[in-house]
């Protein structure tokens, strides 16, 4: 087959769309996944949660990320550049204060960090929140 | 992992009755995540805290699920109510079984 000028544009773009199409990084649908679980495929608001985290983290292994969701009774954090994307699970009793907490986390590259709250009236909130990192911290 | 394992914990001596008071919580504990490799790229076995929780005479403060992304040496920071004088109890249960725990009182006046 004789490959004209305009062949090779097509088969180009199509190519392209392709890469674009497989080459999204697998971790974020895990995430995603672990959210549909989580939630039962709950349609998610905002506003009602916040994340407090590093915009830059140096180090991966101990990244600090604050969390807070007046009215919460649980709040998940999700990494979705993790090789697993769950981190932790914080369920508030009948004396917490407030329902904010904090923690240090690890991070394996720049990733989004997402918090998912669950409401008193079973209602859930996502809020999340970019840290760039410069060192991993999964280990080799 | 038995070995080394020290809780820490904050606790102010002294509230009001109904006063939110900020709880600092630390353990020393590797928290191997299972993600590493040994020098022969071998997979290091997962060992970490997998759940702690905070009582307060009783009655449930907050209890947290960790997974393997949690730091080393886990570290907690919340804020918990105090309605009477009493004693705070803190629990860590390590996935090889162990449970590690502490206490510490406060006086409300």
């Amino acid at each position: 087959m004789e490959l004209t000028r305009r062949k090779a544009l097509a088969l180009g773009t199509s190519a392209l769309v392709l890469t674009g199409l497989t080459g999204m990084p697998a971790f974020a649908s895990l995430t995603e996944d672990a959210i549909t679980e989580l939630t039962g495929g709950a349609e998610l608001g905002e506003g009602a949660v916040s994340i407090t985290a590093p915009e830059i983290a140096e180090n991966g292994n101990t990244v600090p990320i604050e969390v807070s969701a007046p009215g919460a009774v649980a709040v998940t954090l999700f990494a979705d550049g993790n090789p697993v994307p769950a981190v932790a699970t914080f369920n508030f009793g009948p004396l917490a204060a407030s329902q904010t907490a904090s923690t240090r986390i690890r991070l394996a590259t720049t990733q989004n960090v997402v918090a998912v709250a669950k409401m008193q009236d079973g209602s859930f909130q996502k809020a999340s929140a970019n840290v760039k990192v410069t060192i991993g911290g999964c280990g080799g | 992992m038995a070995s080394g394992v020290k809780p820490r914990v904050k606790v102010p001596k002294s509230a009001s009755a109904g006063e939110a008071i900020t709880i600092k919580t630390l353990i020393s504990h590797k928290m191997e995540s299972g993600q590493r490799k040994d020098g022969d790229g071998n997979v290091i076995p997962r060992s970490i805290i997998n759940r702690f929780t905070t009582d307060f005479n009783g009655e449930n403060v907050i209890d947290v699920t960790l997974e393997p992304a949690i730091s080393t040496n886990p570290y907690f920071e919340f804020e918990a109510t105090v309605p009477e004088s009493g004693e705070f109890t803190f629990t860590w249960y390590d996935d090889d079984g162990d449970v590690y725990d502490t206490s510490k009182k406060i006086e409300v006046s």
